[in-house]
């Protein structure tokens, strides 16, 4: 979106590290103590939804805050599981994701690919379009997507007519290609002169050495499908097709409430269970994850 | 096409020799093409076509329709267009949006370059902060939009702490509260990716325009203002116009947080109006038109955005 920093190359490089400029005396104290007052408000929210699931009666008290042995219990997670079919909930949210996921790596890697090392005639215009579509709101397609994929292609209730709007993601895309582009041409060479074809270098040559960019397509595609909650939401009318995200959104919602003894505790459940697989991907890949990939996806 | 095949037989030149076989593979046509069919197609299929379908359902008296059946649509000119502008609803939705992004814009680009900023230094526990501030990003707004009501529901956690201060009715079914609330919600979950935005451009801050300001005895206030906030300008526009884009397409925090825009309709956005129109009550047409006026907006708005943080002193 800034041509100003367009086409830069952003080598896999190591997480940012500091300027080596001496430190004012004093401010390093003062550095600690804004980071930390954010740290909390950042993690209290989570700390207070595990709490939340965890109580027999809602309590919201200051008190209420600090886990109480008296009023501690996993029903919560067992009301909800019984509620809103926890597994079947979890198995189609796993099935849209890895469908997504399926999708990017297999066609985002080819696309990736061929807009890094390959010439094709529309290569640059592609390579424009790539960047634009990622300023493009999702929320304006949702309505025509609703009109041709559930509608007139009479794909509601459908894992197809799920995963279809959110295929190839168009980041992790940019992202693949941007690694691409770095490596060297000589490895390519080899390869090339003893006759393989372009599937074979990707598959043999550039794949194994784009492990850390493929490991941010996946976090940056995974969170996509996993968190979404309108597309699921319009396409969705079965209960016994919604992603968990889906299915607590309408529980929270229709206050499907008498079902359960604590509707609170059962929400923050279903809501610490749908926060935990992105929350572990993020910290297992945070290593990888370094902030030259968010740079080099949403710079263009 | 035609030069690729005119220049492939062509034999290598004296003293570099490695370029041409690469070369020759490159401009074989063909190959990329194939590798890029299914990422086109995509496009095509998810994002030109259905485009330019909400185009042009917004210019006629489109119903919906079962698959294989056909209702003819009649062409009715702006007609939806004036029902969007008519409608008090959208009206409303169109000033929430812009109480959202005055108070949501300024508030994550200084909270992220603060952050940023910060973050910018050789520090223990750096990794945990930056996971820490990154967690809201990743995780889906249902999970954490089920405990800000908790924390922010009458009689919560909020209120509590609070005590008279609290506000009454309660955050999130007062009219006055409910917008703000949302905005403060949207700046905390998204904050963290603008503050790696942030600590990324921070990298390109020269080194010695730090040395300049201390040697010109400037305070660290000072060094802030006049090194690294106009340093980092580029990313201050992206971060601008993302938080521009992002705010105009509120839907999940509205449609859960406060209840489906209430409190009678004090936090309704555009695409819940869109939404509600369109799909709750079945006028395709009015929501594509309402689509086509978010979007020329948002658009006008992100320029006016760029332009004004682009701007050199």
């Amino acid at each position: 979106m800034t041509a100003s920093v367009a086409e830069r190359p952003t080598a896999p490089r190591s997480p940012a590290t500091a300027p080596g400029r001496p430190e004012r005396a004093g401010l390093r104290p003062a550095r600690l103590a804004v980071l930390l007052v954010a740290a909390v408000a950042f993690l209290f929210p989570f700390y207070y939804m595990i709490v939340g699931s965890l109580q027999k009666t809602p309590d919201s008290t200051i008190a209420g805050a600090v886990p109480h042995p008296s009023n501690t219990t996993g029903a919560d997670y067992s009301q909800i599981d019984s509620a809103i079919h926890l597994g079947r909930s979890l198995l189609n949210s796993g099935i849209f994701t890895i469908g997504v996921l399926l999708c990017t790596l297999v066609f985002g890697l080819m696309a990736g690919y061929a807009l890094a090392r390959l010439r094709f005639a529309g290569r640059s215009s592609l390579l424009t379009s790539l960047i634009l579509v990622q300023a493009v709101p999702f929320q304006l397609l949702v309505l025509p997507l609703y009109v041709l994929i559930v509608r007139d292609y009479g794909l509601g209730d459908n894992y197809l007519g799920m995963i279809l709007p959110f295929a190839i993601n168009s980041t992790a895309v940019f992202v693949f290609r941007q690694f691409f582009v770095q490596i060297p041409a000589e490895m390519f060479e080899q390869a090339r002169i003893d006759g393989a074809g372009e599937l074979t270098v990707l598959w043999r040559i550039a794949i194994p050495v784009a492990r850390p960019a493929i490991l941010t397509g996946v976090l940056l595609t995974f969170i996509g499908p996993w968190n979404e909650f309108l597309w699921p939401f319009l396409v969705t009318k079965d209960q016994n097709m919604e992603p968990l995200a889906v299915s607590l959104a309408n529980f929270t919602s229709n206050l499907q409430a008498t079902l359960v003894a604590n509707p609170t505790g059962g929400i923050m459940a279903a809501a610490v269970i749908l926060a935990i697989p992105a929350v572990v991907l993020f910290l297992v890949f945070q290593r990888h994850f370094t902030s030259t990939h968010i740079d080099a996806g949403v710079k263009g | 096409m035609s030069t690729a095949t005119a220049t492939a037989p062509r034999s290598p030149a004296p003293g570099r020799p490695p370029a041409t076989a690469d070369r020759r593979r490159r401009f074989l046509p063909r190959v990329g093409h194939w590798f890029v069919t299914p990422y086109v197609v995509f496009l095509l299929v998810v994002f030109a076509y259905p485009l330019l379908y909400n185009l042009w359902i917004s210019f006629h008296r489109f119903y919906f329709t079962a698959p294989g059946a056909h209702v003819p649509s009649r062409w009715v000119g702006f007609a939806n267009y004036r029902d969007v502008f008519a409608d008090p609803v959208v009206r409303k939705s169109f000033v929430n949006i812009g109480i959202f992004l005055v108070i949501n814009v300024p508030l994550t680009v200084v909270l992220a370059l603060v952050l940023a900023a910060a973050l910018n230094a050789k520090l223990p526990f750096r990794g945990f902060f930056r996971a820490a501030f990154y967690l809201p990003y990743v995780t889906a707004s249902v999970a954490l939009v089920a405990v800000w009501s908790f924390l922010f529901g009458s009689d919560g956690l909020v209120d509590k702490v609070l005590g008279p201060l609290a506000p009454d009715p309660s955050w999130l079914v007062n009219s006055t509260w409910a917008m703000p609330v949302l905005a403060f919600f949207v700046t905390w979950k998204q904050l963290g990716f603008f503050v790696m935005l942030y600590l990324a451009a921070l990298q390109n801050v020269s080194g010695e325009l730090y040395d300049a300001a201390s040697v010109d005895g400037a305070d660290t206030l000072r060094t802030f203002l006049s090194v690294t906030v106009p340093g980092v300008r580029p990313a201050t526009t992206v971060v601008t116009v993302f938080a521009i884009i992002t705010g105009s397409n509120l839907f999940t925090e509205p449609y859960l947080l406060t209840g489906g825009g209430g409190p009678a309709d004090a936090s309704v956005s555009p695409v819940l109006v869109m939404y509600q129109k369109g799909i709750e009550q079945a006028h395709p047409d009015f929501a594509a038109a309402l689509g086509v006026v978010l979007v020329v907006l948002v658009v006008a708005l992100s320029l006016i955005a760029r332009r004004f943080t682009e701007k050199g002193d």
